[in-house]
């Protein structure tokens, strides 16, 4: 594999980090300046991260060593094509985030606008990092970094009821952190190293029950983000964060460090071969098998409409790992997709959520009766997004399911096939009654309805990524080609396997 | 000339401290500076001493010309190079700091004694660090001590008892160090750490060298405040005046710690401490117990300054998981901590001084609104705390990690457990702080009359305000550069056998 050597990844972590400290010394008193610094560090990243797009589909990988700790010992950024989708991902959704972020909390007059603004910055060159991570080293330092910069803002509106999703939150990601920096340890005093490797390295390194518990350990300090039960219980109670938060940190880059910390485990540490020749391929699918289901019924139950969707989450997670774990051609194409899709949909999803409570302050389904009318662009986002999310052509939910789908048909286990059109049958169960409530049923006020959309700071990113959500589903490989780079990872992966 | 600044480093404090009371007798503003300009002088010395090690390797320099085993040497090779460098640094940043809060906190006429005992605690940490010769590290350390109980009396209430209490102990450690220097010279006719090295193989199954090693152990475990052999530092380090407190708990026990490793892998070698005596399991257990005692102890208190006090007497059992454990990445992280934690213990100190210079509390439940008072505190208190909890980019999390491998090496999963649950509990303990620090806070009766906007800047004078926000940037930059430190300085720091 031919490696560029550039330093176009250090810059894409860096710029937002640049950005975040002259967000603090501009401050409060110069908001529009302040808001400035967010929105050209997210342009910039994303054409800083756009840029490498042409070397990964030539199948290059690009490298940057940035300090040498001990031999074997690096913090250094590899960018593969795995790496390369997670990172356009976060940064192209940042994008939008920004502008729906800015009309957000100047809808509601927040506090502590700039603490704000520099976490969210912080969180982004955490994810990029993470997302470029050359080894398990560089990946944990950004992880870390990433739970205490996402901290500030699940604690923001600095009620009772935030600082103790805060403290939850912290609870769970520490904890999942010391597991990881002792699996960690565990890997580097065995094999001496820690770089990702496409079909893993572990091989032949130990014995199996230690590569079990190995396994366990990592699936553990992963699966907390990722949210595979039992350890998904802060997700909902963080959910008291403001929206933007939710859409882009708990739909997009916090929880989505979790499942690319666990594919990149299953795929890029253990490989296709150990985990099947380990046995527990099967038992870590029964598992996450069970958080969809699960998670899937869990979120009929809740009214509040963002745990609703943090629920939906959870379930969405878990069936990206399952496809993962299926280790097949097309399971791993479906769940490496996947993690791109439903980020586009989810984020469009929580972005109605917070439109429709800047707009009309209802949080609750039951109170969305003929909101339709009143915020139709909002909810016809919505509409779109959740149809996607239910797997239904030609959105990009539908390209997505039909690779795990696939993929539980190669993997000879037709059980899984079941699990993913449960899971398909529960988005319909519990999104579409919102679109229902919202279009066809009367307002509770009996007023009757005009037009009174959200601010259009707010509405335009979510109809864009609405949009895109169509787009993507009919041409996947358009525009940063996250086919393409979906293709190449797994060609590498499964080459090597 | 090298050779000379080795001397210098000690001789500039010494001579210096004896001045002080001259000068404090004529103008006692003038005592500050002076300070302040004399400890610069031993700084830019071991600048030196360390540039010179790197390039050279390792030098002696003879005390009045007297060839050793005979004359007192001072030996500086990597490891006293590097803990030079970081006790003449932290000394020199926290008698910057010292002005004000000095001012605030001692009687006028105490200011010229202060300062006087100042100086003499600093040499006589530095002649520990300095010296080949385990009896001249004997005097030293009875200099330090001295001047330390002094300085810790003349704190707030209890802190005559406090500091009874430390010298009962302390005697009985400097007795038992002497006592055990007193045996090796029965045994071997030397007290040169170098030649030592070399007599004692020969005798590793004497019962006489096993008892002065038992009392060269036990003697360090009480200095260094190892549990269950803490029991004079929590009052002592809490009692002391905030300079007091912010010198003795981020070097002392980071010296006495630097002692054992010295003594452990120096003087007696690495195979007659890991293979003859079982000691470093006994010590391993300790320190698992301080860490978890200290941890706990610390979750209980209300005050900052206790708060930290105990966090101290677990951080000491970090360092010495990583000598117990006796392989190149335990004592690596061993020794990468005596740095990181010194600088992240003086930091903390500093910081509660400063929030007790200007709000004259140091109950946690009472900081409310802080991060609008003192911003720049508060900011370099959260980094500080986050790599205390060992997250990256902050140097904690790096001596946390190297430590870890060292056990994992060692296949000791107890101590790696106690490790990672002291990250949780420190987690706990300090995201309390800024909870209260940073957050409206929750229970109104507590909080201050008035509104948010109506809470003025009020931060901390710019000589204390300064060695503060140093300190946290260097959080962040030697966790940065921990690579660096180690592949140029600490590497060769760790005995070459390991």
């Amino acid at each position: 594999m031919d490696v560029v050597y550039s330093s176009r990844p250090l810059w894409a972590v860096l710029v937002s980090m640049i950005a975040a400290f002259l967000i603090l010394a501009t401050g409060e008193k110069n908001r529009n300046i302040r808001e400035s610094w967010t929105i050209i560090a997210a342009f910039v990243k994303f054409f800083i991260v756009a840029s490498m797009v042409p070397l990964i589909l030539q199948g290059k990988v690009i490298e940057y060593t940035i300090i040498t700790f001990y031999p074997g010992l690096l913090l250094q950024f590899r960018i593969d094509a795995f790496g390369m989708l997670f990172g356009l991902i976060a940064s192209s959704l940042w994008i939008a985030t920004s502008f729906y972020s800015i009309g957000y909390v100047r809808g509601l007059k927040e506090h502590a606008q700039t603490r704000y603004f520099f976490a969210f910055a912080m969180c982004l060159t955490s994810t990029i990092g993470i997302a470029f991570s050359a080894n398990l080293l560089t990946f944990l330092i950004f992880y870390e970094m990433l739970t205490i910069a996402t901290y500030p803002l699940v604690i923001h509106s600095e009620s009772p009821e935030a600082v103790k999703g805060g403290r939850k939150y912290l609870t769970y990601t520490l904890t999942a952190g010391c597991v990881l920096l002792f699996a960690t340890g565990m890997i580097y005093y065995m094999t001496g190293t820690l770089d990702f490797k496409a079909g893993g390295f572990l091989a032949g390194s130990g014995s199996s029950s230690v590569l079990i518990m190995l396994f366990a350990m990592f699936i553990f300090g992963f699966g907390v983000k990722a949210g595979i039960m039992p350890m998904h219980e802060w997700l909902p109670t963080a959910m008291v964060a403001p929206t933007p938060v939710s859409a882009l940190l708990h739909a997009v880059a916090v929880v989505k460090a979790g499942v690319f910390g666990c594919l990149r485990v299953i795929l890029y540490i253990f490989g296709p071969n150990l985990l099947h020749n380990l046995g527990i391929w099967l038992i870590m699918a029964y598992i996450v098998s069970f958080t969809v289901i699960v998670a899937g019924f869990l979120a009929l139950g809740q009214d509040h409409l963002k745990r609703r969707l943090a629920f939906s989450t959870v379930n969405n997670l878990a069936m990206i790992i399952l496809g993962a774990i299926l280790l097949t051609k097309s399971s791993m194409t479906g769940a490496i997709i996947h993690m791109a899709n439903h980020a586009f949909m989810k984020i469009t999803l929580f972005f109605c959520a917070g439109a429709l409570h800047v707009k009309a302050h209802k949080d609750y389904v039951s109170q969305l009766d003929g909101i339709g009318r009143q915020m139709p662009m909002t909810m016809g986002a919505f509409a779109i997004a959740a149809i996607g999310l239910s797997g239904i052509p030609p959105m990009n939910g539908f390209i997505s399911k039909w690779f795990l789908c696939m993929g539980a048909l190669e993997a000879n286990q037709i059980i899984f096939l079941f699990v993913f059109f449960t899971s398909a049958m529960l988005d319909v169960a519990f999104l579409f009654p919102v679109i229902y409530n919202s279009f066809f049923k009367k307002p509770l006020d009996d007023v009757t309805p005009h037009f009174d959309e959200a601010p259009m700071l707010m509405v335009i990113p979510l109809t864009i990524t609405a949009l895109l959500s169509v787009v993507f589903g009919i041409a996947p490989d358009a525009f940063v080609h996250f086919f393409s780079i979906t293709t190449i990872a797994v060609q590498n992966i499964m080459g090597v396997g | 000339m090298v050779e000379q600044f080795a001397a210098l480093i000690i001789v500039a404090p010494l001579i210096a401290s004896l001045i002080v009371p001259l000068i404090g007798w004529r103008q006692k503003r003038l005592c500050y500076p002076w300070v302040v300009a004399v400890l610069v002088v031993p700084f830019i010395c071991s600048l030196g001493v360390l540039n010179t090690v790197l390039t050279t390797g390792k030098f002696s320099y003879r005390l009045g010309g007297w060839a050793p085993p005979w004359g007192i040497e001072y030996a500086i090779d990597h490891l006293n190079a590097f803990v030079l460098v970081i006790v003449t640094f932290i000394s020199l940043i926290i008698a910057v700091y010292s002005k004000k809060s000095v001012e605030k906190e001692l009687a006028e006429e105490k200011i010229a004694p202060f300062y006087t005992l100042f100086l003499l605690l600093v040499t006589g940490l530095l002649g520990i660090v300095i010296t080949g010769d385990v009896f001249n590290l004997f005097v030293f350390l009875e200099i330090s001590s001295l001047s330390c109980y002094a300085l810790i009396a003349i704190g707030e209430e209890g802190a005559p008892t406090a500091a009874f209490n430390y010298v009962i102990l302390g005697t009985i450690a400097a007795c038992f160090y002497l006592l055990g220097v007193g045996y090796l010279y029965i045994a071997t006719g030397s007290l040169n750490m170098a030649d030592l090295a070399n007599i004692l193989p020969s005798m590793y199954h004497s019962k006489v060298i096993l008892v002065a090693f038992a009392f060269f152990t036990v003697s360090l475990a009480i200095k260094g405040g190892l549990f269950p052999l803490h029991t004079w530092l929590p009052d002592a380090y809490y009692t002391a005046p905030s300079v007091v407190s912010a010198l003795i708990a981020s070097l002392m026990t980071k010296v006495s710690a630097y002692v054992m490793i010295r003594v452990m892998f120096t003087v007696f070698q690495p195979h007659f401490s890991v293979d003859i005596v079982p000691v470093l399991p006994i010590l391993g257990w300790m320190a698992v117990f301080a860490i978890l005692f200290g941890g706990i102890k610390a979750l209980a208190q209300t005050d900052l300054k206790r708060m930290l006090v105990y966090i101290v007497v677990a951080e000491v059992g970090y360092i010495i998981i990583g000598v117990s454990v006796a392989n190149r990445m335990g004592l690596t992280g061993a020794i990468l901590h005596i740095m990181n934690d010194a600088v992240m213990v003086a930091c903390l100190f500093l910081i509660v001084g400063a929030i007790f210079y200007k709000t004259g509390t140091r109950d946690i439940n009472k900081l409310h609104y802080l991060n609008k008072k003192m911003p720049f505190t508060m900011a370099a208190f959260t980094i500080t705390a986050l790599s205390m909890v060992g997250i990256p980019p902050a140097c904690g999390f790096f001596s946390k990690w190297y430590l870890i491998l060292g056990t994992i090496e060692a296949g000791q999963w107890v101590y790696a457990a106690a490790l990672l649950c002291s990250s949780l509990i420190n987690a706990v303990l300090f995201f309390r702080v800024i909870e209260c620090a940073y957050l409206k806070p929750l229970n109104p009766v507590n909080a201050h009359t008035g509104e948010t906007h109506m809470i003025q800047r009020d931060e901390a004078p710019l000589t204390m305000l300064a060695p503060i926000v140093i300190m946290a940037a260097l959080v962040i930059l030697l966790g940065m550069f921990s690579g660096n430190i180690i592949s140029s300085i600490i590497q060769f720091a760790v005995p070459a056998s390991f």
